[in-house]
């Protein structure tokens, strides 16, 4: 066989191992996605659940993770946006930034499950929050920390010295040049960076499950120390915890939580694109 | 000239100046912070354990709450199981993925597989797992003629398509930041696309590729929900080839399906924090060498992996 011929089958493998990573999982959202539309009305998505949920809508679930959602934002973004503009614009390339590095990778390989563990004990029993709104969004908003920072540090990063150069040299201080220089042409890869943490933190369930998540709660939060239903939680309970679940809520419930992550998804992908086209350098 | 320069909006005290930059520092450092909070609390509720029940004990076999069996050996047993069946799966796939996207495809279809890629890393693991149960587990169940679906080999499956994406897209960056002139060099050689591809740039970005191997393996092993919903959650160790095909439970869904149910500051609630420092400790030193790998190469670049 000619090296040639070998690497024809070569790449005619390859490719079919790329059609394996994506085509299942395209067929299989697509089979969700057909047949949980049909679940989808007005009420499913207005009322709240009947019946051991078994009828009515998700409505509560779905308050509860834009809260959930608004709340992880809220807690994550200033720390992180300092964090990042602290490694791109302040560290030095010494041990400490090394070691700084080192723990966000860390945090960032930390399991969910984990993280809901230190949410329950830190700010559920040590801090006397409650399984609450507040609880969840700390323990999410930790969580999306990293995510946040990384996408951040390499937006500050990707602005060009020149800005930075003519800024200081007439005149602007240090934090000046990165607050009107440097953090506008920086925003969108930041927001790109922060939409995506959000994305991953409205679809977690597992840092919810002991902090916030209601597993049966119909009725929507009225302070950030209520309990809340959340739609990650709720596709998990109907899925798993009730006999005698309709297929079609189940269906119905993970469509919406579908919509709402990859719409996210698609936001994020626009802004970056947009950016790239209209970066003035 | 410092007055007009500085006039209008964007005019900021010396003293806020001196506030915001305070701030920048400390949420610079606040990483470190919190992973030190974060194992403390862990072991703040999960050290009580290893006093309250017996070595032996935790390190038996019999997982058996209710009756006072803390055996954790069947639960790292299960997260093991499932986990390296995900990375048979998802390394290879993965790997030859990255390649093909990188080396082979032509644009417009990269240009279709990035985006899908990210579709699949950004879909809710509660969502898979629903996916898993409805799905995988009655197809398994089918083909292998076994008298349930809820396996480790679903989980398997489920874990291996949550690495994937983790595992793709930074073997792909590894392979793009093979020096063009190692590529131009092999090929002036005479050698093949497909040698220069494997003799030359693979060797060349293995750093990265190991790299992608380490946090893929780590997404997997702490990966919960998808895991809980489709391994059936028996703990019991097999040591026959078929336990594969047998239920399992892992030490993310014990977790997550217990800990809800067991009464605060009980020996039951301090065993699963026990089991949550267990998890930190085995994840911890798998990033460990993931980002030492990253980080020795390229000091100021660790961004990938961050995520």
């Amino acid at each position: 066989m000619s090296p040639h011929t070998g690497q024809r089958i070569v790449f005619g493998l390859l490719a079919l191992a790329a059609a394996a990573v994506v085509l299942p999982l395209l067929l299989v959202v697509g089979y969700i996605v057909w047949q949980g539309l049909g679940a989808i009305s007005w009420e499913f998505l207005s009322a709240m659940p009947r019946n051991g949920m078994r009828e009515g809508g998700i409505l509560p679930a779905m308050v509860g993770t834009v809260l959930l959602t608004f709340g992880t934002a809220i807690a994550a973004i200033p720390l992180a946006i300092g964090a990042a503009i602290y490694l791109a614009e302040y560290a030095r390339d010494n041990w400490v930034t090394r070691f700084i590095r080192l723990c966000i990778i860390n945090l960032a390989g930390i399991p969910s499950i984990t993280y809901g563990l230190f949410g329950l004990g830190l700010f559920v029993l040590f801090l006397k929050l409650g399984t609450s709104l507040i609880a969840g969004s700390l323990t999410l908003g930790l969580m999306t920390l990293p995510v946040v920072i990384s996408t951040a540090e390499e937006a500050i990063l990707a602005v060009p010295q020149s800005f930075r150069v003519v800024s200081i040299s007439l005149g602007g201080t240090k934090w000046q040049t990165i607050r009107h220089q440097v953090l506008p042409q920086a925003l969108p890869g930041i927001l790109t960076g922060i939409i995506l943490g959000l994305e991953r933190a409205a679809g977690e369930t597992a840092p919810i499950l002991f902090t916030v998540a209601a597993f049966y709660l119909p009725q929507i939060p009225r302070s950030p120390l209520d309990q809340t239903m959340a739609l990650p939680y709720h596709l998990y309970v109907i899925s798993t915890q009730v006999p005698g679940m309709p297929l079609t809520i189940q269906h119905g419930t993970a469509v919406v939580l579908l919509f709402f992550v990859l719409s996210m998804n698609l936001t994020a992908t626009l802004v970056r694109s947009r950016a790239r086209r209209r970066r003035p350098w | 000239m410092g007055s007009l320069l500085s006039w209008g909006k964007g005019r900021v005290s010396r003293w806020g100046e001196f506030a915001v930059e305070g701030f920048i520092r400390i949420a610079g450092g606040s990483a470190i912070f919190l992973v030190a909070l974060i194992f403390f609390f862990l072991l703040r509720e999960g050290t009580p354990a290893f006093w309250e029940v017996s070595f032996s004990n935790l390190v038996s076999t019999r997982w058996y709450p209710t009756f006072g069996f803390y055996g954790i050996l069947p639960l790292l047993y299960g997260s093991l199981l499932v986990t390296t069946g995900a990375i048979l799966l998802s390394v290879p796939l993965g790997l030859a993925t990255a390649i093909y996207m990188r080396e082979v495809a032509p644009s417009w279809v990269r240009e279709i597989l990035k985006p899908l890629i990210e579709v699949i890393a950004g879909i809710p693991s509660v969502v898979l797992g629903f996916l898993g149960m409805v799905a995988i587990a009655p197809l398994v169940r089918r083909w292998l003629d076994l008298p349930t679906g809820l396996t480790a080999f679903a989980g398997s499956i489920m874990l291996a398509y949550m690495a994937l994406p983790t595992i793709v897209s930074i073997a792909e960056d590894a392979i793009d930041a093979v020096p063009k002139a190692y590529r131009d060099g092999a090929l002036a050689l005479g050698a093949t696309h497909w040698q220069t591809i494997y003799r030359v740039v693979l060797p060349a970005a293995r750093p990265g590729i190991l790299t992608a191997v380490m946090l893929g393996l780590g997404r997997a092993i702490g990966e919960t929900m998808a895991v809980m919903m489709v391994t059936g959650n028996a703990a019991r160790i097999g040591r026959e080839w078929a336990a594969l095909f047998r239920p399992v439970r892992t030490m993310t869904a014990t977790i997550a399906a217990e800990m809800g149910e067991v009464a605060q500051g009980s020996v039951h609630y301090h065993v699963l924090f026990a089991v949550g420092i267990v998890l930190f400790l085995v994840t911890f030193a798998i990033n460990g060498v993931a980002a030492t790998i990253a980080l020795r190469g390229q000091p100021h670049r660790g961004g990938q992996l961050m995520r």
